[in-house]
């Protein structure tokens, strides 16, 4: 029978529309993806001696000691990102499966999720490491297989606490409140958890528990997918009461009006173009790790400007990034229905735009760390919206995942979550400007460099006729390859 | 009205439309029948320019659709819950539709009025989102939205199923209204042979993507087709 499952779940990967790319493409991520495995890697292997360099102690016991956030902040990443094992089990109900069979699959599919795997490439050589400086191995052992099993009670912690906002939201507010008043020196909560994780490490025999929760955890995710498999329980939609909204004030913009209202409508009943946005206005917040200049490597100019393009590209790059999957559902509609292309893209570039303006507006509070800072910031801003705003459009013009906006929940085992295409596309629209700013730094000086991204921003705008004109032809061109790969969910 | 030239659709080897010549006049209601994989999704398709034609073209009023956007201000369709916003409540999606048709709110509330028989109450003021009404009132919804700011030419893809039997004669009576109307000109495919022949003024069977029949709708087009299909 599990041969049956693993055999669907192979098809539904490799028969996937997103898959079937461009082999240039193919082996950019798979690139992509072995540079992230090495800089995983050189974290596990260099954290030891950084940590030691750094002289905060015995670097286990530092690990240790933040281990609590290390934890809380994978949950919040698999509360975000991580998808339910729900899909695709409605039609194995008709079927003769035993439901404790199809229960098992689904959640022992979880087990080898990416959000599982990637821990490894950090422990695995921290370990390594901590055995090769001496460390006593059983001791070692009993605490790697310890912090394994903490991770797999997280992956099915979430799995039951999954779409309950609530619960997570004062989660996570906690978590937040404990960083905060940690930082402030009010209170540390470190000092209560980290013996948690000596424990493991001084008595490798207390391995055991967090492996005994992990099965009780199972158990009880068993027991909660199994008591919910109808479906008009877990596997039922969720209904929200609708209320019809006029957003009269925006018909002044004509027909840009109404793909406004729609796009806002969009964003505001849709669970996953409100994460997206969410993520956007998070960025803002990015730069405060590059100017407060609290990380010594992120102190110079380049970082500065790498900063002011995400502090203000949030939004673009959260949500324009996939700008025509957003509509992937009723996209027929939009090639059918009465809409000129260049219409509907310039809504999506004032969508973009009004977007990064209003966070450079938020953003202003980055005066108070410098004139730099602040400079960094408006010409990142200029730079999105002259050049980064064609860019997001352009990619979206090749971007095939169909998005689907009225799932649950970001179902869990397809490939939307990461998309190393959009990360990769991500690419010129960052480094471009750092050279830009190298090239006026080195010839002139910093002010020219700000300048010069600046220059080449508002460039952007003059051109802006004809890249609409390009992209526009783009579309055209990929509007039936994109039709078709929508038409797959 | 709509013309189509040396028109054929393949994918690889396998030819899923091949119609040497077609022609709609204005005005007439035109029934499309056959089975499943006749290739009536396919010309519907083609007909709003979703996919691209392997050899030849359409032409509607004038204008070649795989060329230009000028079709679509008087072309409209319901093909499938694909031309329905999911997260809109059934009155925004009128609205946004009427918008993008020049047709102001006033308009489209003296429209939707005309209706009200067909909404049976379960479409506006429902609280309700498109994504979740049932199958039929999404149909319902999709088919009356096609119908705004006034098209010259309607394409409808299997109107009748999913409805229910009040539903399906009272669309009966819709489709004949708007089709004796003399500047509309409704396309219609079914698998329903019985409504198709009574709302239809002409029925063109599809068989494995060729046209095998070209009927002008009289009292014996329905045996005419069953013994078609029955045979």
């Amino acid at each position: 029978m599990f041969k049956h499952f693993i055999g669907l779940q192979w098809k539904s990967f490799f028969r996937s529309a997103s898959f079937k790319t461009e082999i240039w493409f193919k082996i950019l991520m798979a690139l992509g993806a072995l540079y992230f495995t090495l800089v995983f890697l050189s974290m596990g292997v260099g954290a030891f001696y950084l940590i030691e360099k750094s002289g905060l102690g015995d670097p286990l016991r530092v690990v240790n000691r933040f281990m609590i956030y290390y934890l809380a902040f994978d949950l919040v990443f698999r509360y975000m990102l991580q998808k339910m094992p729900v899909t695709n089990i409605k039609p194995m109900l008709y079927l003769p499966i035993k439901k404790s069979q199809v229960v098992n699959f689904s959640l022992g599919k979880t087990v080898i999720s990416f959000f599982n795997i990637a821990h490894a490439f950090f422990f695995i050589p921290f370990s390594v490491i901590l055995l090769v400086e001496g460390y006593p191995p059983l001791q070692v052992i009993g605490w790697h297989l310890g912090i394994m099993a903490l991770i797999y009670c997280n992956n099915f912690i979430n799995i039951m606490v999954n779409n309950k906002d609530s619960v997570f939201y004062v989660l996570a507010a906690l978590f937040i409140l404990a960083g905060a008043s940690q930082y402030y020196a009010w209170f540390d909560i470190t000092l209560y958890t980290h013996p948690i994780f000596d424990y493991l490490y001084n008595l490798p025999w207390t391995a055991i528990v967090p492996w005994m929760l992990v099965v009780a955890l199972y158990f009880s995710a068993f027991a909660y997918f199994k008591k919910h498999m109808f479906l008009d329980g877990g596997l039922a939609k969720k209904q929200t009461e609708a209320r019809t909204e006029n957003l009269d004030w925006l018909n002044r913009f004509g027909n840009l009006g109404t793909f406004l209202k729609n796009d806002i409508k969009l964003i505001k009943r849709n669970k996953r173009s409100r994460t997206a946005v969410i993520m956007g206005f998070f960025f803002i917040f990015y730069g405060l790790l590059f100017f407060t200049r609290s990380i010594e490597v992120y102190d110079n100019p380049y970082w500065k400007i790498f900063a002011g393009i995400f502090v203000t590209g949030g939004f673009l790059f959260s949500f324009g990034q996939y700008v025509p999957s957003w509509d992937s559902s009723y996209y027929p509609l939009m090639m059918s229905q009465n809409i000129k292309y260049r219409e509907y893209l310039t809504s999506k570039w004032y969508l973009v735009i009004i977007a990064t303006i209003i966070s450079t507006i938020l953003a202003s509070f980055y005066v108070y760390f410098g004139w730099e800072a602040y400079a960094a910031v408006l010409v990142g801003a200029i730079y999105n919206v002259g050049i980064n705003s064609y860019l997001v459009l352009w990619g979206g013009a090749y971007v095939k995942t169909p998005i689907e906006l009225t799932s649950n929940k970001k179902a869990f085992g397809d490939k939307q979550a990461f998309n190393a295409k959009t990360l990769l596309l991500t690419l010129p629209k960052i480094l471009l400007p750092i050279v830009i700013f190298a090239i006026g730094q080195l010839l002139i000086g910093p002010v020219a460099g700000y300048l010069f991204v600046a220059a080449f921003g508002l460039l952007g705008f003059v051109f802006k006729e004809r890249v609409f004109k390009m992209i526009e032809n783009i579309y055209k061109k990929e509007k039936y390859k994109t039709l078709l790969a929508y038409k797959q969910k | 009205m709509i013309t189509a030239h040396t028109l054929s659709k393949k994918y690889g080897a396998q030819t899923v439309l091949n119609i040497d010549h077609l022609e709609i006049p204005k005005g007439q209601s035109f029934g499309l029948v056959g089975n499943n994989g006749a290739g009536k999704t396919t010309l519907f398709s083609l007909l709003l320019d979703l996919i691209q034609p392997t050899s030849g073209h359409i032409i509607n009023n004038g204008v070649q659709v795989d060329e230009s956007e000028a079709w679509k201000p008087f072309t409209s369709a319901f093909i499938d819950e694909s031309f329905l916003i999911g997260y809109l409540t059934p009155e925004e999606y009128f609205y946004f539709i009427g918008e993008l048709r020049g047709r102001n709110k006033a308009d489209v509330d003296a429209l939707l009025e005309g209706y009200s028989d067909f909404f049976h109450g379960e479409i506006l003021g429902q609280k309700k989102y498109l994504r979740d009404l049932s199958k039929g009132n999404q149909k319902k919804v999709g088919i009356v939205a096609s119908f705004i700011g006034n098209p010259e030419v309607v394409i409808l893809d299997e109107p009748f199923a999913n409805l229910d039997p009040t539903t399906q004669i009272r669309l009966k009576g819709i489709i004949k209204d708007l089709a004796a109307k003399e500047e509309v000109t409704v396309l219609v495919s079914s698998h329903d042979l019985i409504h198709v022949t009574e709302v239809c003024e002409r029925i063109v069977v599809l068989n494995k993507g060729e046209i095998v029949k070209d009927i002008h709708t009289s009292t014996e087009t329905l045996k005419e087709l069953e013994a078609f299909f029955g045979g």
